[in-house]
This record gives structure tokens, sequence and C-alpha cells, in this order.
């Protein structure tokens, strides 16, 4: 399978909490929730309740967590994924960027210290995508979670990525920032990088003077300007 | 006519005083109409029975699709009359049971078009109902819009490929479900594979304890319906061993076709 | 050829879904709807195959009203291939998911074997003739869904979301077949929310938003225009952000895909080169 995986790093990552198949069959999936959180493609199977502020709290309610911190916990994480006015929703009255809200803060609510997400924006529309790796964000950037995003669609998402893993045929190929790694052996495996990445790499074999590989069109107008000023 | 029937029993979140009342509360005054709809055979108090759901129906704001479910309910009513009166019973007390249906359903379509499914699986819950019991049940719940709406997409699909479903003999018609129900199916099977991987991942059976961010309280409104219920089942009672009732005679029988 | 007259149609119980939309699509037409989830999009095809009939107005597929025909009339002119593949797999073997349609519209034996056989090979699929489809990956089962419509050869192909799920090499793939239907003059209309992915076939462009079509056009217009596209909630091409941010160069206004721009940057800074050293 070609897949790719930006790497949102945070701070320390803690050694024995790796997402790895040999530490993962020493410890319960249960336990490992509170470490680990699991956000999936589909948000429509991961809704359990028949209003949002109860599904946020479902994670909560399974650990045994005493009413009033699970209540204090389900409120912020409502108000970090921005949909404290749904609280008394039911699953399908959301749109697919509620929805998928709304599962990110039932996964937010156990405090874990990962949070791995699946595609989470390959049901969306362009724009509600944006939305969502902006909260994505905000959880690696603001709360310090070390965030694993299984992405397809690299236009949007690499920019918040600081780190990215490519993956062809079950193993690892490339790993580091982005800059990097999304150079022509990237493009030879046949990811789908970013489109400005894509024209600095024919505009280099051009002739032209290209000297990174841009992320972003900001990265990629800088450095045209800067070509042509020279 | 048969959708409107189940319609009745499908909740809809309205704020009224019988929405906001604790599922136990409700459930023991449906049982009591529900009981003493059993008690009697007499028409005339069958009758009494059947309307005093009335003033509930109008507070609870659903007045207008209850009375949309039991005119859905005439067939099935209508088909209970006349089974009756045909073998032998009674005019009087065919019309009886035809009532005791209509009381009994009106009680049950009450008790479910005011409770969600959630509240339901709290009281369960509460009254010490095996978790994993309520839990199925409130995703099951949870999951008949989804799966309707993958059904619908499956029949579409299908008939974009040519499928006539109202077409051909019996036997055809049952094998043309086959592409239905298959899909439907594997998308069940899916969908909870999906479900359970998200649930191990939100903890769940991590604890035996398991806490709840709601609980149901009894407010004295609840107590004040159940003790009424109570009071309205004593009643009745008395008044079936008791007191003698003028009954609805008339007189006239089928003549003995069997 | 498919023509929508002044159609609105609404579910039950709900307000109107689309109002008042008016669309021509020709044969060898390439279409891409475009517009936010909840647009309207999925429904208005629906009504191209007959599986809704519009409450006001008329929709006519090769100038046949789709009141007067069934579903399966229609659907013989008009293949519509559904998001996921999973709503329509059911038999036991590939080949036979080929062969069902077929049989629903009453092909001839021979004509099935035949329709069968070069369908699995123009797709690459001819390996899984008698292998189970719910076996294959979630890239294959699309293949598959995608021969069991075009296997008994529309007139006009209908994708509704073909590219999610699909990685890059799976979309390189899924446009050079589009390119190929076309030039058998088939009428292809695919609904996508994937800017980047219309960017790069260059068809023409349909938006929508809260049931009306709010533009159409070529991509190249259409995907440029910063207020119709935010109204779709979808985003400019990068390209297009590229070209625009750096004004001084004097991009033209209408480049959506890399070649374009390609073409565009290595002429502007050769020439801005020469006039340097000048």
């Amino acid at each position: 399978m070609n897949g790719l995986i930006p790497n949102f790093y945070a701070g320390q990552l803690n050694g024995d909490l790796k997402i790895n198949d040999v530490d993962v069959k020493g410890k319960s999936t249960a336990e490992l929730a509170t470490h680990v959180g699991f956000v999936f493609q589909n948000p429509e199977n991961q809704l359990f309740s028949l209003s949002v502020e109860r599904d946020v709290a479902f994670g909560l309610e399974n650990l045994g967590i005493q009413r009033e911190l699970a209540i204090e916990r389900v409120n912020w994480a409502m108000e970090v994924t921005g949909i404290t006015q749904l609280r008394n929703k039911a699953p399908y009255e959301l749109s697919g960027g509620q929805q998928q809200r709304a599962a990110i803060a039932g996964v937010l609510a156990m405090r874990p210290e990962i949070i791995v997400l699946d595609e989470p924006t390959s049901f969306l529309d362009p724009k509600t995508a944006e939305e969502i790796l902006k909260v994505i964000s905000r959880l690696n950037r603001e709360f310090g979670l070390t965030t694993l995003l299984v992405e397809h669609r690299l236009d949007t998402v690499s920019a918040y990525a600081n780190r990215v893993i490519v993956m062809d045929k079950g193993k690892i190929v490339l790993d580091g920032p982005p800059e990097t790694v999304y150079d022509e052996p990237a493009r030879l495996i046949g990811i789908g990088l970013p489109k400005v990445t894509t024209l600095f790499h024919l505009l280099k074999r051009d002739g032209i003077p290209v000297t990174i590989n841009p992320i972003t069109v900001t990265q990629a107008s800088e450095a045209l300007r800067r070509i042509s000023g020279n | 006519m048969s959708l409107r029937f189940v319609e009745g029993f499908k909740f809809t979140r309205i704020d009224s005083p019988i929405h906001r009342m604790d599922p136990r509360a409700k459930f023991i005054v449906t049982l009591g109409f529900f009981a003493t709809s059993l008690m009697f055979t007499n028409v005339y108090v069958l009758l009494i029975i059947f309307l005093a759901q009335a003033p509930l129906i109008i507070l609870a704001k659903t007045w207008r699709r209850w009375s949309r479910s039991m005119r859905g309910g005439l067939f099935l009513g209508g088909f209970i009359f006349v089974m009756n009166f045909i073998f032998g019973t009674s005019l009087a007390l065919s019309i009886a049971f035809t009532l005791r249906f209509f009381a009994i359903m009106s009680a049950f379509s009450f008790f479910f078009m005011t409770t969600s499914a959630d509240d339901l699986g709290l009281a369960l819950d509460q009254i010490h109902v095996p978790y994993v019991v309520s839990f199925t049940f409130t995703t099951a719940v949870r999951l008949v819009p989804t799966m309707a709406l993958d059904a619908q997409t499956v029949v579409d699909a299908q008939r974009s490929r040519g499928l006539e479903l109202d077409k051909g003999n019996f036997l055809k018609r049952i094998r043309n479900y086959i592409p239905i129900l298959i899909p439907l199916i594997i998308s069940a099977i899916r969908r909870s594979v999906e479900l359970a991987e998200a649930l191990e991942s939100r903890a769940f059976g991590a604890n035996e304890n398991r806490t709840s961010i709601t609980t149901l309280k009894l407010h004295r409104s609840d107590y004040a319906a159940m003790a009424a219920t109570v009071l309205g089942v004593v009643i009745a009672i008395y008044v079936y061993f008791y007191l003698p009732l003028p009954n609805l005679i008339i007189p006239f029988k089928t003549p003995q076709l069997f | 050829m498919i023509s929508v007259e002044h159609i609105s149609f609404h579910y039950p119980g709900s307000p109107d879904t689309l109002h008042d939309i008016s669309l021509k699509i020709d044969d060898g037409e390439f279409v891409a709807i475009m517009g936010e989830n909840g647009a309207g999009k999925t429904t208005l095809v629906k009504l191209f195959n007959g599986l809704l009939k519009p409450d006001s107005g008329s929709v006519f597929i090769d100038n046949v009203n789709s009141r007067d025909k069934s579903v399966a009339e229609l659907s013989r002119q008009v293949g519509l291939i559904f998001q996921n593949p999973d709503h329509q797999l059911f038999a036991e073997t590939v080949g036979e998911e080929l062969r069902f349609s077929l049989k629903n519209f009453g092909f001839k034996e021979s004509v099935i074997e035949s329709r069968v056989t070069s369908l699995l090979t123009a797709l690459d699929i001819e390996k899984y003739v008698n292998a189970s489809p719910f076996m294959l990956s979630g890239g294959e089962r699309k293949r598959v869904a995608l021969a069991s419509i075009l296997v008994w050869d529309p007139k006009h192909v209908v994708m509704d979301e073909p590219t999610i799920g699909q990685d890059y090499l799976q979309k390189d793939r899924l446009r050079n077949f589009i390119i190929q239907l076309i030039s058998q003059k088939k009428a292809i209309i695919i609904v996508t929310h994937d800017t980047e992915f219309v960017a790069e076939c260059n068809p023409r462009v349909v938006l929508m938003s809260k049931g009306k079509i709010i533009a159409d056009g070529p991509a190249q217009s259409i995907l440029t225009d910063q207020t119709v596209v935010e109204e779709a909630s979808l985003v400019l091409p990068q390209m297009t952000q590229l070209t625009r941010s750096i004004p001084e160069l004097h991009a033209p206004d209408n480049i959506i895909d890399v070649h374009a721009a390609r073409k565009f940057f290595l002429q502007a800074l050769k020439e801005h080169a020469e006039t340097q050293r000048e």
C-alpha cells in the first residue's frame, strides 16, 4: 500500500509509547486508549450516542472517570474542537465536518499523549477539510499532542506537518521534514505531492535555478520572487 | 398504512412536560394503562381508559402524530374486530376487544414517542440491567436511520444496473432481493467492525464500574404521576370486583356460519 | 444529450433540495459537477437515470422525458456509478458481478461473454475474473464497480465522487481512463469536490451551492473565480493561488494546472532573465 504519514512532532516522544505492534501486544487496547487516541476515516461509524455530549463523554464513562471531572473534560474537548453549541444534537443531524469534530473531541477528552487520525478529511469538502486540519493542528501546537496523520491529499496537510514518513510496500522509505522528503524520489514512488512541489521539480529539470522544495504556495511564491529578483 | 403506524413509536425531541418526565415514571404510567385495559371487557370502561390518555398526548404535543398512527392502526384494529365477530363473538365484545387494542397501542405509542432511546438506556442502567444490554439497544436505535439510508442506496445502485424489483413472478421477486440483501449485510458487518474498532479505542469495557455524566432523577411530578397511576389501578380493581357496570348490549349476532 | 429544464425537487419532509435547475450536456462532453456536501449534486444526478423524478420541470435523456421511462430503461443509456462500491457488490465472482447487469438488460449470452472479457481487460482486472469481489482491495473493488457499469456500454456515464480514498497513481489512472471514454463520444459527468483533480482534467465545471447552479463554464474560468469558488465551499487550485500571489509576473488569469503553470513560469523567468541582462 502506498500510504503517507505526516508526523507532527511535539517535544518528547516517550520511548515506550510507540505505535508499534510489539508494544501494543503487551497492553490491552483499553489501557492504551488513554495514551493513544484513534480517529477513523468515517465519522459516522465512531459516534455511538444519541447526543454529542454523551458521545464525547463515552470514553470517559468507560474508564470510570468521576462525574465532575468527566463533565469538565467533555466541556473542554468540545470547546477546543468548536462544537460546544452542538452538545444536544444527535450524530445523524450533524454535517460531515461536525461529525469529525465530535469524533476528535471524544478522543481528545481521554487526554491521550498521542492522537492518530486515519484520513480524517476523506469525506469532507475542501473548505471543511481545511477547518478540520486547523483543529488538528491546534491540538498539536497548543496542547502538545503528538499527532500522526495518515493522508493521501498532501496539498493542505503538508503545511502543518513537521515530519513526513513515506511508506511503500509495507516499508518506511522516506522520513524527515517535508521540504527534504518531497524531493524527486518521492515523486517517483508515486505520491501525490503538492502541486507547487511538483511544479518546482519540473522547473528544476528545465534549468531554472531552484534550490528548495516548496510545500506551500507562500513558500513557492517567495522562491519565485527570489529567482526572478536575481 | 404501515409506515404511519410505525411513526407513532418514533421519538422526536420536543420540549414538553411529558418529554421531561423520568422514563421510569412514564413506563409505570404506560403499564397502568396496559394493565387496566387487560382487566376489562366493558366497552364503556375501555373507552374511558382510551380517552384518558388524550390529555397526556396533548400535553406531550404529539397529538397529530398520535392520531396519524391511530389511523394507521385502523387496519389491524378492523382486522381484530372482523375476526372476532365472524367467529361468533358478540358485537359488543368485538368492539371491546378492538378498543382494548387501541388503548394498549396508544399507551405504548405514548411511551416511545416521548422517551429517547438514550434515556431508555439510562433508565435500564439505573435499574441495574447489564450495560452491554442497554448499550446494544441504544446503538441499534442509533443505527436505524443510518442503515435505512444504506438500504436505500443499495436499492438505488442495483436499480441503476437494471434490477427491476416490481417485475416477475413470486419466486423471481424473492430472488431479486439477493443483490439487495447481500450488500446490506456486508455493509452492516463492515460497519459493525468499524464501530467495534472505534469502541475499543474508546476503552469500551475497560472498567467494571462505568460512570455516567447524566443521571436520571425522579422529581415531584414523576412521583405524582406514579402515585396517580397506582391510584387509578387501585380504583380499577375496586370497580372490577365490586361495582356492577352498565354494559353495551347489541342484540345482534352473526348467523352461525361454522 | 441530457437536458434538464427548470426542475425543482425536494425529499419528503424537507425543503427544496434542488431549485429551478436548468442544464444541458451534449454527447462527448466532460462535465464536473462540484459544490459543498449537501449542495444537491448527488440528488441531481439521480434524476438523470430516473431514480428520482422531478417535482416540477422535466429531465430529457436523448429527448425522452425521464417521467415516461423506468429506471431500468433510462439506466441503459445513463450509467450511474455510486461512490461506495460496497453498496453494489454482491456476486460470488467478479465475472458474475459484471454479468449481472447484462442479464438484467437482456443481452444475448454470446455478447455477454465477450463484453465481460473486454471490460476486465480494459480495467486490468482479468486475473480476478473468478475471485470473490469481497476479497479485493478498496481500489480494486472500485474498478470492479466501474467495470460492472461500463460493461453494458451506456451512452452517458456518471461517476459519484470517484476520487475519494484513491491515491495519486489511482487518480492518474482514472483520469486517463476518462479521457479514453470521452474519445468514444460518451458524455462523462463526475460529481466531486476534488478541485486539484478537476484542475488537471480541465473539463466543463458546473458549480452548485444550496440547490442552485451558481456557475457553469470551462474549468479555467470557473475555478479561478474566487467568489463562486468560495460560495461552493471549494478552494482555488494551488497553481491559481500561486500565479495570483506574484502579480508582478503578470500571469494570465486562467492557469489552474501544473503544466500550464510550468510553461508560463519558464517563459516568464527566461524573459525576466533576459531583461535583467540588458
